[in-house]
């Protein structure tokens, strides 16, 4: 196979403003899973004033994500932030689930194959 | 059961609205919507509800679509699982072609934990004990001497052999005409290569996770000798390495009557819904919604079709109220399937945070411009 290296997994797009308050990231391999959760994350930040994602094209594994800043701050600590509490919302899932499971007060029944 | 009308997707009869979640900061004045863990924590409910040994039922209340549709997704297309993947085909005199059959027998589900397994990398990788199982099908159709004339059972002429039919004893099935007339599931011969036996040896015998699998019928003289290469994969490259039958959920319905319904036609009000939601009690002349049946009503609308019933009731579902229902078809318990899925996650966002954090590690270094004028780093002053 004649691949080119694989991509960088985040890249800023052209036209972001220089200190970065205003952005677009491309981001490799991810898809409307990764993508909507985290849009949904970064509007949950009050200094985000817009974001968005996209999917440009169906055949192509890349999102874009738009981030603009109030106050002239840092799009890419926004990112930064987001996955972290993307993470803690995970681990806080995983736990209630898991401690859900334990706890023993649902039906268990017998399922033919 | 009173919920926040905040919480609400409203359902009418020929239209939903309210349907996005509008808790974002700056949305409501005085209101902080920011993201805050502890409330979070305080406010999230997993509920298990019903678990067999193929499939569960549980709920998740207070989370977003966004992040409900994250775990469903990756559930159907990011857990990995093994399945066949290269099919070596050394005979098939079955009518069914070499690359169907290679087909049909990638779809099959087997019943090795990928957790003992590593990854394939995709063309360029060697096959190793680590990454690849070897599985060996010999199956050859022939004649059942019993139950054909020529072996004097019935005391007629006997003259043929084997291989070149007798007439046969009319009126039998298959299985007793023949021997090994199906190419099943369960003729998967595992071949144990490296420390693949140590590795794996507490697990039942390597091989199909339902052994009764109809691959190919056969006749007598037809063969299917073959050698299987089964690896991990995940769902997104081929749905044979999707975990699941179905992951799927729906927001729970909440119905609410807003003015007494009549006793005369508590029957017909009753029969607008899902069976046990609605609860008429005949001695007080009451009608209600239960609220433990409430989750099993299909929100069909039919209620409102009825002139009399239309503004007696209020359909909606709780935005925040997702329940899922998963059926696994794969080595994972289905209780396992949401753990592997969050797990699947976390490891998607470490990939993008250390990529984010490479970033903001080279903000100072000179903008680089690439061949297609896209600009790695914009200067920074």
């Amino acid at each position: 196979m004649a691949t080119a290296e694989t991509p960088p997994k985040i890249r800023i797009m052209k036209g972001a403003s220089s200190d970065l308050s205003a952005a677009t990231y491309q981001v490799y391999d991810e898809s409307h899973t990764m993508g909507n959760a985290l849009r949904w994350m970064i509007m949950k930040n009050p200094k985000v004033e817009f974001c968005g994602y996209s999917v440009p094209h169906p055949s192509e594994p890349n999102i874009q994500i738009r981030i603009q800043m109030y106050d002239n701050l840092s799009s890419l600590q926004a990112l930064i932030k987001a996955l972290d509490d993307l993470d803690n919302l995970c681990d806080t899932i995983n736990e209630a689930y898991t401690e859900s499971l334990q706890s023993d007060e649902y039906e268990r029944w017998d399922e033919k194959s | 059961m009173n919920v926040n009308s905040r919480r609400l997707v409203s359902i009418g009869a020929e239209r939903v609205s309210h349907v996005s979640n509008t808790e974002f900061p700056g949305h409501y004045p005085g209101e902080d919507h920011s993201w805050n863990l502890d409330s979070f924590k305080k406010n999230l409910t997993v509920r298990t509800h019903r678990l067999s040994q193929r499939s569960i039922e549980f709920d998740i209340i207070g989370i977003d679509a966004s992040i409900a549709n994250a775990f469903r997704r990756i559930m159907i297309a990011e857990v990995p699982t093994i399945a066949i993947d290269q099919v070596y085909v050394f005979d098939n005199t079955s009518v069914i072609h070499d690359e169907v059959l290679a087909h049909r027998i990638g779809l099959v589900p087997l019943n090795v934990d990928p957790r003992t397994m590593d990854g394939w990398d995709g063309e360029g990788d060697t096959p190793t004990d680590r990454n690849t199982l070897e599985f060996r099908v010999n199956v050859r159709c022939s004649f059942n001497p019993e139950y054909h004339n020529n072996t004097d059972k019935k005391g007629k002429s006997s003259t043929t052999t084997t291989t070149t039919s007798g007439s046969p004893v009319q009126g039998l099935s298959d299985d007793k005409l023949y021997t090994n007339y199906l190419f099943l599931s369960k003729h998967f011969e595992w071949n144990p290569a490296g420390e693949q036996l140590d590795k794996i040896k507490p697990l039942p015998p390597l091989g199909a996770l339902n052994p009764e699998v109809v691959l190919a019928k056969l006749r007598p003289g037809q063969a299917v000798e073959m050698v299987l290469h089964a690896r991990k994969g995940v769902g997104k490259d081929h749905a044979k390495w999707s975990p699941v039958a179905t992951a799927s959920y729906r927001l729970h319905p909440n119905i609410v009557i807003t003015k007494p319904i009549r006793m005369e036609r508590a029957e017909d009000f009753r029969a607008c819904f899902a069976d046990g939601v609605v609860v008429v009690d005949k001695k007080k002349g009451t009608v209600s919604i239960s609220p433990t049946h409430m989750r099993n009503d299909t929100v069909s609308r039919e209620v409102l079709r009825d002139p009399e019933f239309r503004d007696s009731v209020e359909l909606s579902r709780i935005r925040d109220h997702f329940i899922f229902e998963v059926e696994s078809e794969s080595a994972y318990r289905p209780e396992e399937l949401l753990g592997e899925a969050i797990g699947v996650m976390r490891d998607k966002i470490a990939r993008m945070r250390e990529a984010a954090v490479a970033l903001l590690g080279s903000e100072q270094t000179e903008p680089e411009e690439r061949e297609d004028g896209d600009v790695l780093m914009q200067e920074v002053v």
